[in-house]
């Protein structure tokens, strides 16, 4: 499951900084990928569409939410933490 | 040019239905805001608003006008007799043919939308009600207001998101110092707390589920509410000319627009709002004893505008009380501006300041006299009153004793 869910994550990422998803490398953060806040709400949006989940994620409080965002690994591991959770 | 002044306020919002049911509770330091209750609430992760509860249409409508009447203009409709009413005015021999309407909202029939497309999406019906379109047009509330009133002079309505009532107002506000209408009803309404209104916000994550906090170190967001405010302003002349009884001169306004970001505000856009409207009421910053904020109580908003008082008052910032009263009413969308005018009016004219409620911690990107927790008591003689909306659409009104 976990490979897919990777995948996943990082195609809908990748989508959303517009590049490859080779390019996408697990220690990269937003800001490297150039993903503003609004980018970061769509692709939250889309991570809860692609694994019907819910992400606890309020933009007055990035840094506070139990949701870490502080790069790509972390993502996908919160991620995988919800779809576990979920299943 | 004329000067311009208001005779008639009137409201309807989670406060209460009149104007002194609502400065009672912005005295009081009573919030409004409370569980949402409609239908499938229990499906939204935000629970919380400021509803208008209570509201009973059949005391203020018979059945053949309710066909035609979305909420946002029944509360307009309501709002605006209340004002027409203090004023004294009567349209009738004339002044109607030159007098007008400007209403803001942002949603329009919100809820009309939203109970039709559910009929027709949901429950898989073939019909919708044959009135919904002119329930739901955005200018309908100015037009009920319209006829109600017989104003057949310049009428419309004002869409800028959240600085929808504010853009109304001073459209208004420069129709009568113009000379181009000897009376104005402007203001806005807003009742999107619906299910699918609810929704579309929860979307951005710029919502608290807990309670709206503005300016303090630990908000997390706004707290969305409905609600109208609908005021007479008036030529000066006219008003003294039949012994009207004057609440306060409008002094000035400006718009601005970021031409920046749609959501994220600007604090060069907030500023020159701000200062324009200083420099068209011609008031020094040390003039102005109050300002009812935007304040929304979004980490953004609220450290940028506070950021752009400092940069129009400098030294002045010092001294000048700033409240926001949302976390009283909630964020009334295109209502917002009108329904916080009436702190502004309660300031001149009571010398009493509205507080910020809910505030818990000092944020050292606010550090501004923000009025927390319970109102004051303070002479002032002008005051501003702010809206920054999304899209970057920024409107500032400045009002004077007379």
């Amino acid at each position: 499951m976990s490979d897919s869910v990777r995948e996943k994550i990082i195609a809908i990422i990748a989508e959303e900084a517009v590049l490859d998803p080779d390019q996408v490398k697990p220690e990269m953060t937003l800001e490297d990928l150039g993903i503003d806040s609004l980018g970061l709400v769509e692709s939250i949006f889309k991570i809860e569409e692609a694994f019907d989940i819910s992400v606890p994620f309020n933009a007055n409080e990035p840094a506070q939410t139990e949701f870490d965002i502080s790069s790509v690994a972390a993502i996908v591991s919160a991620v995988e933490a919800l779809v576990r959770a979920r299943v | 040019m004329k000067r311009v002044v208001i005779t008639g306020a009137g409201t309807v919002n989670a406060l209460g239905q009149d104007v002194p049911q609502t400065l009672a509770a912005l005295r009081e330091g009573r919030s409004g805001i409370g569980p949402l209750e409609f239908r499938d609430a229990e499906r939204l992760s935000i629970q919380i608003g400021a509803q208008v509860k209570g509201w009973q249409p059949e005391v203020h409508f018979d059945r053949q006008q309710l066909g035609f009447l979305d909420r946002f203009a029944q509360f307009a409709l309501v709002a605006a007799r209340q004002a027409v009413a203090q004023s004294g005015l009567d349209f009738a021999g004339g002044l109607g043919d030159r007098s007008g309407v400007v209403l803001g909202t942002a949603g329009g029939g919100v809820g009309t939308w939203d109970e039709s497309y559910r009929a027709v999406y949901a429950e898989g019906k073939n019909r919708v009600h044959p009135f919904v379109v002119p329930r739901l047009m955005n200018n309908a509330a100015a037009s009920h207001v319209s006829i109600e009133f017989g104003l057949r002079g310049p009428a419309f309505s004002v869409a800028t998101a959240c600085s929808s009532s504010n853009h109304a107002m001073g459209l208004g506000f420069q129709l009568v110092r113009s000379g181009a209408a000897p009376v104005m009803l402007v203001g806005g309404s807003e009742a999107m707390l619906c299910f699918g209104g609810v929704k579309a916000w929860e979307g951005l994550r710029v919502m608290t589920k807990d309670a709206c906090r503005p300016f303090s170190a630990n908000r997390n967001g706004m707290v969305q509410g409905e609600g109208a405010g609908v005021y007479v302003f008036e030529d000066l002349d006219h008003a003294r000319a039949r012994g009207a009884d004057i609440l306060a001169e409008v002094a000035g306004f400006h718009m601005s627009s970021d031409a920046g970001d749609i959501v994220m505000p600007s604090l060069d856009g907030a500023a020159r709002a701000i200062a324009g409207a200083l420099a068209d009421a011609a008031l020094t910053p040390e003039a102005v004893g109050y300002i009812n904020a935007h304040g929304t109580g979004t980490a953004a908003n609220d450290k940028t505008e506070c950021a752009a008082i400092r940069r129009v008052f400098g030294p002045a910032a010092e001294r000048v009380m700033v409240s926001s009263t949302k976390a009283a009413h909630g964020h009334c969308i295109g209502g917002t501006g009108a329904v916080e005018l009436l702190a502004c009016l309660m300031a001149l004219n009571e010398g009493v300041i509205a507080p910020t409620l809910n505030y818990q911690e000092p944020d050292p990107e606010c550090d501004l006299d923000v009025v927390p927790n319970t109102a004051r008591t303070a002479r002032v003689e002008a005051v501003l009153s702010n809206a920054f909306a999304f899209g970057g659409m920024n409107a500032v009104l400045a009002l004077k004793k007379v």
